[in-house]
């Protein structure tokens, strides 16, 4: 039934997955260079030298090279190749347009410590996208520098310490933070060096205000909310929430980890939201390249933009641009100026769409969420039953006591060509699967999950025992992690 | 579709967002077409000075070398580009496989025992090692030899600003008479260092283990190629900027940091790792492990906050190891250093430009040289002709300019450089 992966009916259909290293015949070349066409200057002293035969990489031929790659590139699933109804991680289509833009050599061979008058081009990407991100979230302080969302919430984190520490009030060093927060929230706060305490959620899936107002006090540093939540809704006591964090004096940082729901719709600026980042290779359709690069641009208030990361483009009073560094900076965080062939995807997937574009992907992001719920909720439990805005977080409870867990409803879609929903989170929901179908998958395409889902659970009935030991037609039954971990092989060992 | 979910219209299915701010105005250009868009873009790139198509002496911990076509040919498969994170070890094998394949190239070019499979970029890398290095000393002072790059101490401070563990400058004179102060978690050094030059990495390694820290070494892996690799001085944490493994230049990211250690530090790594297991049928598999350090799981007692981080680069680092092979990456490292040196010296020739050397000291691919104009000046006018100078280094040489030369660099292209040079000796002179 799956579609791009290799049956495993018998070993004869097995291919050899065995390593480069494996393959590799001394003295074969994948490459030839050129010969120095330059005097050849002294070698150093030997001392310094490497040994020259223990330099262990592949000697293989280009062929095996490429055969190779590609072998490998089959035993994987993709939004190219499969339905990706990952919760969270807003799993869309990836525009071709976008990655043969940033291939493009006035971006791709420049070099980051250029002077800024060869690289206006680029330094008009990224003015003009920090400017639509400000636009697009309500917050006109726009940091492009983080490399990923976690390290956009470093930023977001330093920036608010900075922020208080400017105010004289350097001792506030708690971050409260909802029980369905994702994990780097809380890795995060511990990096900037703040106490983590946990704000409850109520039975509707909000966050409990009673707990938050008795936890808001004067050591409060942030509060970080993710909006919507990991479980799909939109926090309708924002508003009220954030005017309780600024009485108490701390600030409101917006983990935009699903901004994919909210474009157009609302924006969090207005809803008195400090601070925020967004994962451009989540909201913004820049591909996740098997776990990154992406990137995590911070946005903030106006009052708080003088503190945001180096560098950032600012534009001179005859029209040319120029990377700065704010008056405030909470420093440099990485080693240039951020992921910049991301951001060049970014901004040209948001040139692509427009506004109106960009309203209608959230809209549809909300419908499809919710139409599969309204399809499901039949035959799955609903973490919380109403209306769900970008994803909808089922609970596999039933199906786990009839001797089914979700693990492995979730191993059992892959044999169907399906990728995994997200399993077992967030923490607060048993058996949790969560399910973010995102804008651009069709109806058919929806419709088709929603069968195998009900497919699925009728085999829970017929033959409990193959879902538990799913998937069956993958390059790998399930794995021992555990041997893995005990054991750590970790490289090639010849 | 809103009639399966009960709805009569779309807003019925936003209520909860606040009435007052809902659907606000998006001030946003109109949406454009494909062909639009492209020329746009088109438009913006060639405003851009393309170091694809001139001559550039460039570096300062970006380098330009040659990427084979294989890397952009693997790159075309969307079966990697759009795939997720390898939660799902069994729909994954391709990720993790390739992951594994980087983790055995890094290893095997730092001769390192282990690999993690990738930071964000070299600087972030070079900043977890401290702190990786305060976690394994269970000490709380980093120190960074002064002659390291400065954005290597910026990111390092911002990583560590309220972790409780200091970031300090070390001359070399102080670690060589064993000046350490007793709490230092490590002596984290860069070689090649910021000005191209070896460092002295044994007596180094050597001086941090005397007062029991740990030797972290930031280096440039094409380097290693012909130099001696951080694990044949004992080195601990050993990490670099990828990028010259085959990654474009792209103002300066996406980039991966690679990250190295030995056996019995992994379980303080930061960042992911693949490893090799066998599935309930006894086959070889590839899985993310360890991850009881990771921040979904041990959230704020994680060892990083990392989640999304660089595989895509990380498999253009396997490409190109597998492609280069080792006699490629030794004839890389070797034309680097032959160009470099051939551009030094006839740099030395010209009146009035002088290579600062340091007694007793190698160079690698990047030289300081002290101009007879300001450095901003010297670059403005290459850029007249067409060419992309070096790094203006004026905060630690006066008049300086940092050149770099790699294989991209012909000779026809250094002597268009020199005769350029030249020219300008000349004017400063009069």
């Amino acid at each position: 039934m799956s579609n791009n992966v290799m049956p495993n009916a018998s070993v004869a259909d097995m291919p050899d997955r065995s390593l480069l290293m494996d393959r590799s015949v001394p003295g074969r070349k994948a490459i030839n260079l050129p010969a120095p066409d330059v005097p050849l200057s002294d070698m150093p002293d030997d001392g310094l030298l490497r040994e020259s035969d223990y330099l262990r990489l592949p000697e293989v031929s280009q062929l095996d090279v490429i055969r190779y790659f590609t072998l490998l590139s089959r035993l994987n699933f993709s939004i190219d190749t499969n339905f990706y109804p990952l919760g969270s991680c807003t799993m869309k289509y990836n525009p071709k347009l976008n990655d043969q833009i940033a291939s493009l050599g006035g971006f791709a061979n420049i070099h980051p410590l250029q002077d800024d008058a060869g690289v206006q081009g680029a330094l008009g990407v990224m003015f003009e996208l920090q400017q639509w991100l400000g636009e697009a979230t309500g917050l006109p302080g726009v940091g492009l520098a983080p490399l990923a969302g976690a390290q956009g919430e470093y930023a977001g984190l330093l920036i608010a310490r900075a922020a208080l520490n400017m105010r004289g009030e350097s001792d506030r060093d708690v971050a409260l933070i909802p029980d369905s927060a994702h994990g780097t929230n809380p890795a995060s706060a511990a990096m900037a060096g703040l106490s983590v305490v946990t704000v409850k959620t109520d039975e509707f899936g909000n966050v409990d205000v009673d707990d938050l107002r008795a936890k808001a006090d004067e050591n409060t540093c942030v509060f970080m909310l993710t909006i919507p939540s990991t479980l799909g809704l939109f926090e309708p006591n924002i508003i009220e929430i954030n005017r309780i964090i600024h009485d108490a004096g701390g600030l409101v940082y917006a983990d935009g980890a699903n901004l994919n729901a909210l474009l157009g719709l609302v924006k969090l600026g207005d809803l008195g939201v400090d601070i925020c980042h967004s994962n451009l290779h989540k909201t913004f359709s820049t591909p996740h390249g098997g776990g990154g690069p992406g990137a995590g641009p911070v946005m903030v208030t106006e009052d708080l933009a003088s503190y945001l990361p180096e560098p950032v483009v600012i534009k001179n009073d005859d029209g040319s641009l120029q990377l700065g560094r704010p008056g405030n900076s909470i420093g440099k965080i990485n080693g240039f100026h951020g992921s910049f062939s991301i951001l060049v995807r970014a901004y040209t997937y948001m040139q692509s769409l427009g506004g109106d574009g960009l309203r209608a992907v959230s809209e549809n992001a909300v419908i499809n969420a919710n139409y599969v719920q309204a399809r499901l909720c039949d035959r799955f439990d609903l973490a919380v039953d109403r209306v769900c805005m970008h994803e909808t977080v089922l609970s596999g409870k039933r199906q786990a006591d009839r001797g089914v867990p979700a693990l492995s409803i979730a191993k059992r879609l892959l044999d169907y060509g399906i990728h995994a929903p997200t399993m077992y989170f967030p923490l607060i929901v048993p058996e949790a699967l969560m399910v973010e179908p995102t804008e651009t998958e069709s109806k058919e395409t929806l419709d088709r999950f929603v069968e195998v889902m009900q497919a699925i659970d009728d085999e829970i009935d017929s033959d409990p025992d193959s879902v538990n030991h799913a998937p069956h037609t993958l390059p790998n039954t399930r794995l021992d992690e555990a041997t893995a971990a005990r054991r750590p092989v970790l490289r090639w060992q010849g | 579709m809103l009639a399966t979910i009960g709805a009569d219209q779309f807003d019925e299915l936003i209520t909860d967002i606040p009435e007052e701010h809902r659907n606000p105005p998006l001030r946003l250009p109109d949406s454009a077409s494909e062909l639009e868009v492209t020329s746009r873009m088109q438009a913006l790139a060639a405003l851009n000075q393309d170091a694809g198509t001139r001559p550039s002496f460039l570096g300062g911990g970006a380098y330009r070398h040659f990427i084979p076509a294989t890397v952009g040919a693997v790159l075309q498969r969307g079966e990697f580009v759009t795939s997720y994170t390898p939660y799902q070890p069994e729909a994954a094998q391709g990720v993790l496989q390739s992951g594994f394949e980087f983790q055995s190239a890094v290893a095997q070019i730092f001769d390192m025992e282990v690999a993690n499979a990738g930071m964000y970029d070299g600087p972030t890398a070079f900043a977890e090692a401290g702190l990786m290095a305060a976690r394994v000393s269970r000490r709380n002072r980093i120190l960074i030899l002064d002659t390291a790059d400065r954005r290597l101490f910026e990111v390092a401070e911002a990583y560590t600003r309220y972790q409780q563990v200091e970031v300090e400058a070390i001359s070399r004179e102080r670690v060589m008479n064993g000046d350490i102060p007793n709490d230092a978690a490590c002596i984290a050094f860069q070689s090649p260092n910021f000005l191209g030059r070896i460092e002295d990495v044994q007596a180094l390694t050597d001086a941090a283990h005397d007062v029991g820290a740990l030797s972290v070494m930031h280096t440039y892996p094409i380097a290693l190629g012909m130099f001696k690799p951080p694990g044949a001085f004992g080195v601990d944490i050993a990490t670099a900027e990828g990028q010259p493994l085959g990654v474009p230049l792209t103002f300066g990211g996406a980039y991966v940091g690679l990250f190295t250690t030995k056996q019995r530090y992994i379980r303080q790594l930061p960042g992911r790792i693949i490893g090799k297991t066998t599935d309930t049928m006894g086959r070889t598999g590839y899985t993310l492990t360890l991850q009881t350090r990771e921040q979904h799981i041990r959230r704020e007692r994680a060892t990083s906050n990392i989640c999304t981080s660089t595989q895509l680069i990380g498999l253009m680092v396997a490409v190109y190891c597998a492609t280069m092979g080792p006699s490629g990456l030794r004839q890389v490292a070797e034309l680097s250093y032959h160009k470099a040196h051939y551009l030094a010296n006839a740099i030395d020739a010209l009146p009035s430009w002088k290579v600062i050397r340091a007694e007793g000291s190698t160079f690698f691919n990047e030289f300081p040289v002290q101009c007879p104009i300001a450095p901003a000046e010297v670059n403005r006018r290459l850029a007249e002709r067409g060419i992309i100078g070096g790094l203006d280094v004026g905060h630690l040489v006066p008049n300086g300019m940092l050149f770099c030369a790699t294989e991209m660099n012909s000779r026809s292209e250094a002597d268009r450089l020199i005769a350029s040079l030249k020219d300008m000796g000349y004017g400063a002179a009069g």
